[in-house]
């Protein structure tokens, strides 16, 4: 591991102040993803400024109805949280599906939406790979790659990449419609959490919109008052990164969708919002047939790999079954 | 970089001078002897180094050592109480939960999380109702413990050593 220097900040503001000046440095959450790519060599910061206990440990009541999540929370925690299991389950079950026990007490909500990708290239120093060594071209691509992405890959140029982003918690907030509160050397702004990643486009090695030294301070949810859940498959029951999952919310009245909200993981550089899913199924009838068209009108965009084909199959199934888990009632 | 921190380990407090780099688990067993946890992986997928930082479950691996504050770090050996084995030992004993012994520490720690957890009412993964009270069945258990990898597969009876000291506490049927 490179040598690094350890800084903590008295507040936020001096800790943004203190990472604009470092152009090598990287905040530090609960280090799970940070501290394994630094052993890995993958990551080479030369600060690191603690945020952990910095940011906001607390989840609270916004007037809206929605809550407000601070950086600093826990996944265990925020699963934990009697607001999000009965007002946003999809959320719940989305952070307990994801990592271990031990990891979700450690791992902080700004943290694990910005852990970057599993994908076997990436983490392997000594193969190519354009997120960590731009140029370098794409192991994945004619590699092994079936865990990796179905939609909105990069193919060609220096710009190739086909990884998928392996956060759980990301696609349940996704399809929540959250807002991620940021503070930068600029000052605060908020950005909807769909222009938070980014597709590899032509820079495969920028996972984020967020710029050097912005630092997320929380995650805004807005009020749910529909049903949700979330399914994930995984190639064991436990403790394994989704091949596909997927966040959904519903309410059907009158037998007909009158709202939904869709997003899958596992088969993008980001968690994928079903936008021509949802658009496909308001005002349609809640039938089997029904969600199975509406899948077939998101995944009509896939352009799967010579390995992971199987996704697409896998990703209809799931949002089918996932849509169907909730037209009956169930959460 | 050389950093003065002082870990309090199983009751005791230890100045150590160390480099950023050190994790808790090396800060552990090498300079502090305490070889209570263990390296399995060292990327957080095993589970052998799993200790409680202030009584929650952690994989030490992946906790720099200089992070670690004034939180109270107990290892297996630190469970037990004036040199009484701790309930969740004597049942790993009476279970004949390991075969090895290496993944062995990290599981007791991790199930005295889970205990913890479970009085606590979080959920898991196969909890169906989210907002009922916890009762750990061997599903649970099983699901709760998924961070814990044993080598020997012991599992068979590192489920039953759990649920008996669950069903002692009250968090079981
Ligand atoms: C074995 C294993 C299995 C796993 N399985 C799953 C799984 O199934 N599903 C899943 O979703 N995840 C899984 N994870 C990943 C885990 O969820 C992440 O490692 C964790 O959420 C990262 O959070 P952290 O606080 O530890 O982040 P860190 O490692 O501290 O940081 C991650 C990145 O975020 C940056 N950062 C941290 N906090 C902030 C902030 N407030 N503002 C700006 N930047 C910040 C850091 O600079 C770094 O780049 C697994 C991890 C392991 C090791
Ligand atoms: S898929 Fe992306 S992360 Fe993986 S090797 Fe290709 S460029 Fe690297
Ligand atoms: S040694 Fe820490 S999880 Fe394997
Ligand atoms: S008893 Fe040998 S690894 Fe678990």
């Amino acid at each position: 591991m490179k040598e690094f220097r350890y800084e903590r900040s008295p507040d936020p503001a001096a800790a943004v102040a203190l990472l604009a000046r470092e152009p090598g440095g990287a905040f530090l959450g609960g280090g799970t993803n940070l501290v394994d790519l630094m052993k890995l060599g993958v990551a080479t910061p030369d600060v690191l400024v603690d945020v952990r206990e910095l940011t906001s440990a607390e989840v609270s009541d916004l007037p809206d109805g929605g809550l407000r999540i601070g950086a600093g929370v826990p996944n265990a925690d925020l699963a934990a949280d009697r607001r999000v299991r009965e007002r946003y389950p999809v959320l719940a079950q989305a952070l307990l599906a994801g990592a271990s026990g031990q990891l979700r007490n450690r791992a902080t909500t700004g943290g694990n939406l910005l852990q970057r990708t599993r994908c076997g290239y990436f983490t392997d120093v000594t193969r190519p790979c354009n997120k960590r060594s731009p140029g370098s071209g794409c192991g994945a691509l004619h590699g092994v790659h079936r865990n990796h992405a179905i939609l909105g890959q990069t193919f060609e140029g220096p710009g190739a990449c086909v990884a998928t982003h392996p956060s759980d918690m990301a696609v349940a907030l996704v399809a929540l419609d959250a807002v991620v509160r940021v503070l930068g050397p600029d000052g605060e702004r908020s950005l909807p959490i769909g222009e938070l990643h980014r597709l590899p486009g032509n820079d495969p090695s920028r996972d984020t919109t967020l710029r050097h030294g912005e630092l997320i301070t929380a995650v805004d949810l807005p009020p749910l008052d529909l049903p949700s859940r979330y399914r994930k498959v995984r190639e064991r029951a436990s403790y394994a990164f989704a091949l596909v999952s997927v966040a959904a919310a519903l309410r059907v009245e009158d037998g007909v969708v009158a709202d939904v909200r869709l997003a899958l993981g596992g088969v993008a550089h980001t968690p994928w919002r079903a936008r021509a899913a949802e658009e496909t199924l308001l005002g349609r009838p809640a039938t089997e047939e029904a969600f199975a068209a509406a899948a077939g009108a998101e995944l009509a965009a896939a352009t799967p790999l010579r390995d992971n084909g199987f996704k697409v199959p896998l990703a209809r199934n799931v949002v089918v079954r996932t849509l169907l888990d909730l037209s009956g009632g169930t959460r | 970089m050389d950093t003065e921190i002082t870990l309090r380990v199983d009751g005791a407090a230890h100045p150590l001078t160390v480099d950023t780099r050190t994790t808790l688990l090396d800060a552990l067993r090498e300079r502090l002897r305490n070889t209570s946890p263990k390296k399995g992986c060292d990327h957080g997928q095993c589970g052998a180094c799993t200790v409680l930082l202030d009584g929650r479950r952690v994989n030490s691996c992946l906790v720099l050592a200089v992070t670690v504050g004034d939180a109270e770090v107990t290892t297996s050996n630190g469970l037990a109480t004036d040199g009484q084995p701790h309930p969740l030992h004597r049942s790993f004993v009476r279970r004949d939960a390991f075969q090895c012994g290496y993944c062995t520490p990290g599981q007791i720690c991790s199930a005295a999380g889970v205990l913890e957890e479970a009085r606590a009412g979080w959920p898991s993964a196969v909890t169906a109702d989210l907002t009922a009270a916890v009762e750990l069945t061997d599903t649970e258990i099983r699901e709760r413990m998924s961070g814990n990898l044993c080598r020997c597969a012991a599992y068979a009876h590192i489920v039953p050593a759990v649920a008996d000291v669950a069903a002692a506490e009250g968090v079981r049927r």
